[in-house]
């Protein structure tokens, strides 16, 4: 009784093929980013030191440490934040919790959605027309994490949208039923349970915003700079810059300089990511529900 | 006449197009409990929703006729929505506490409308609300956990709970028991009972043993009509209309 019959072997074969197709997709997948890291890793580790961290760079280039570089990339990176992540979670909110169903909230969506798609040289000519030029803050911190701000704000804000649409709606009609306000429904129920997802897409920022190269090459990125920014009105050396120029525009640079290089870069981003995944788990334990 | 909770007269309501109560006349006396029954899709919730007008929440939702409460046109220029929702308070069907801790939810609407309270001052309205729901000796000890992990029952108590602190004068419910178990139901509704009195109750049900047995009034609605609206007994035994006998002896759906 309950024998397989040829059908059910049939299906069993086409199932484990199947499955076997995915599992040969994932890896294949995965293999380059495994591949990457262990090269960077293999090639890049001996160059690291306290001295390559914290010494500016000497010998045109080909020598010395990376401090200025790693300093500039940390404050463009914060810069970009403070700008971008109020006015994209407001935005979200606005879009998510106030805005009338209508063609203009449709159309500011698709504008999103769309920012989300223009490529990074765009905004590079954008932010040196706009920031550099028009605004005059000049070649600077400022102007690249405006830049920055402008490219990243639709990830903030569909991510946070996202995370705003995830939270109940039964939490909301609880509150407006004993005569909460919008706002006041916002700032106790919805925003506490949409922080996590809001976190994600802050994390995303800080990856794309720490390895973007080409919107600050023209807007606040210095070559060779070997002092630390005093002000964001200063131009600053970046990682993914200098990175850029060592691997193709200066002669004799030894191999393992650019590969250092870029392992401090994605440790940069892995450790803000992790910084935000930390404060993620908690507030997760800390949610009384 | 007994003093009236909710006056309508000549309600109509419309989702767009769709119009889905017609000329609705109802009154509602104060401090007793009022069941509204009626088959799926008959407009019993948007009457309900309508009392404290969450129903405009909807976007394109057009209202004529009149609603009063305690007396006042609830459409008038000068009513303040949240003045509104706080004097009318509403119980959903699936229990929804606020993903806060018991107490914080049971402090919830007091939070929103009044100012800076002692400790001493929460405790009390605490204590007070959950006593008078029947729940306080099940979670004096655990106020400070989160309240999705009281059972169904306790949620929809604590649902209850959370309005008293603001001194609701109606109740609205929305088929406050059809997500529990037929013990939560019998508490539940006797819960509701003893609330009688204190506040008036206008209360949505399927289910016909319980408005026969937890309602002082009951009102028939079909096809966005109110049909009939009788004390409970008299509908049960002697109904006017044939549709409302067919109503109960379970004719329809
Ligand atoms: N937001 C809405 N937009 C459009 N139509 C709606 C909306 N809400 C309800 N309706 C329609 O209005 C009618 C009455 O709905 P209502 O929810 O008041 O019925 P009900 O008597 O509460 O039914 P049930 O017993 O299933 O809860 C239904 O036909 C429903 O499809
Ligand atoms: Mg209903």
């Amino acid at each position: 009784m309950f024998e397989a019959t040829a059908r059910d072997h049939r299906n069993q074969r086409v199932q484990t093929s199947i499955r076997l197709g995915f599992l040969s997709m994932t890896l294949l997948l995965a293999a380059p980013v495994l591949i990457v890291l262990g090269a960077l890793v293999y090639k890049g580790m001996p160059i690291i030191s306290l001295d390559f961290l914290l010494g500016d760079p000497t010998h045109g280039m080909t020598q010395g440490g990376i401090f200025p570089a790693l300093v500039g990339t940390v404050c463009i990176v914060v810069v970009a934040l403070i700008a971008s992540v109020p006015a994209g979670v407001a935005a979200a909110v606005y879009l998510s919790e106030y805005a009338p169903e209508n063609w203009l909230t449709r159309a500011i969506n698709l504008g999103i959605l769309n920012l989300a798609g223009v490529p990074s040289i765009v905004h590079a000519l954008f932010g040196v027309g706009a920031f550099v030029l028009f605004f005059g803050f000049g070649t600077s911190i400022l102007a690249a994490s405006l830049t920055l701000a402008v490219m990243t704000l639709p990830v903030v804000i569909v991510a946070t949208k996202e995370s705003l649409q995830a939270v109940p709606m039964a939490f909301r009609e609880a509150c407006w039923n004993m005569g909460a306000t919008r706002w006041q429904t916002i700032r106790t129920v919805v925003l506490p349970n949409a922080v996590s997802g809001i976190l994600t897409g802050v994390i995303l920022e800080v990856s794309r915003t720490a390895g973007e190269t080409a919107p600050i090459m023209f807007t606040g990125a210095a070559f060779f700079l070997p002092f630390l920014p005093q002000s964001v009105y200063d131009q600053t050396m970046a990682m993914s810059l200098h990175l850029f120029v060592i691997s193709t525009q200066v002669p004799d640079v030894p191999e393992a300089l650019p590969y250092g290089v870029a392992l401090v870069l994605i440790g940069i981003v892995l450790v803000m990511n992790s910084i935000s995944i930390a404060f993620r788990i908690w507030l997760r334990n800390r949610k009384k529900w | 006449m007994a003093e009236l909770a909710i006056r309508t007269e000549q309600l109509s309501l419309w989702y767009g197009t769709f119009q889905a109560l017609f000329d609705v006349d109802f009154d509602v006396k104060k401090g007793i409990v009022t069941s509204l029954i009626g088959p799926s899709g008959c407009g019993k919730s948007t009457l309900l929703r309508s009392v404290n007008r969450i129903v405009e929440r909807g976007g394109t939702v057009k209202t004529t006729g009149r609603i009063e409460v305690l007396g006042q046109d609830i459409h008038a220029p000068n009513v303040e929505l949240v003045q509104l929702r706080k004097s009318v308070g509403m119980v959903f069907q699936r229990p929804n506490p606020l993903p806060l801790t018991i107490r914080d939810n049971v402090l919830f609407s007091t939070r929103l409308h009044r100012d800076r309270l002692s400790r001493a001052e929460q405790d009390e309205i605490v204590e007070k609300a959950l006593s008078t729901v029947l729940l306080w000796d099940a979670v004096k000890d655990r106020l400070d956990h989160p309240a999705r992990v009281l059972s169904l029952e306790e949620q929809q108590k604590l649902c209850i709970a959370r309005l008293l602190p603001i001194q609701p004068a109606v109740l609205l419910m929305d088929e406050p028991c059809s997500a529990l178990d037929p013990t939560g139901t019998e508490a539940v509704e006797e819960l509701i009972w003893t609330l009688r009195g204190d506040y008036t109750i206008l209360i949505v049900t399927h289910n016909m043993a319980q408005a026969r047995r937890a309602s002082d009034e009951c009102a028939f609605m079909l096809m966005g009509k109110l049909v009939e609206h009788t004390p409970t007994d008299q509908m049960f035994v002697t109904p006017k209309h044939q549709e409302t006998a067919d109503y109960i002896e379970g004719r329809y759906g």
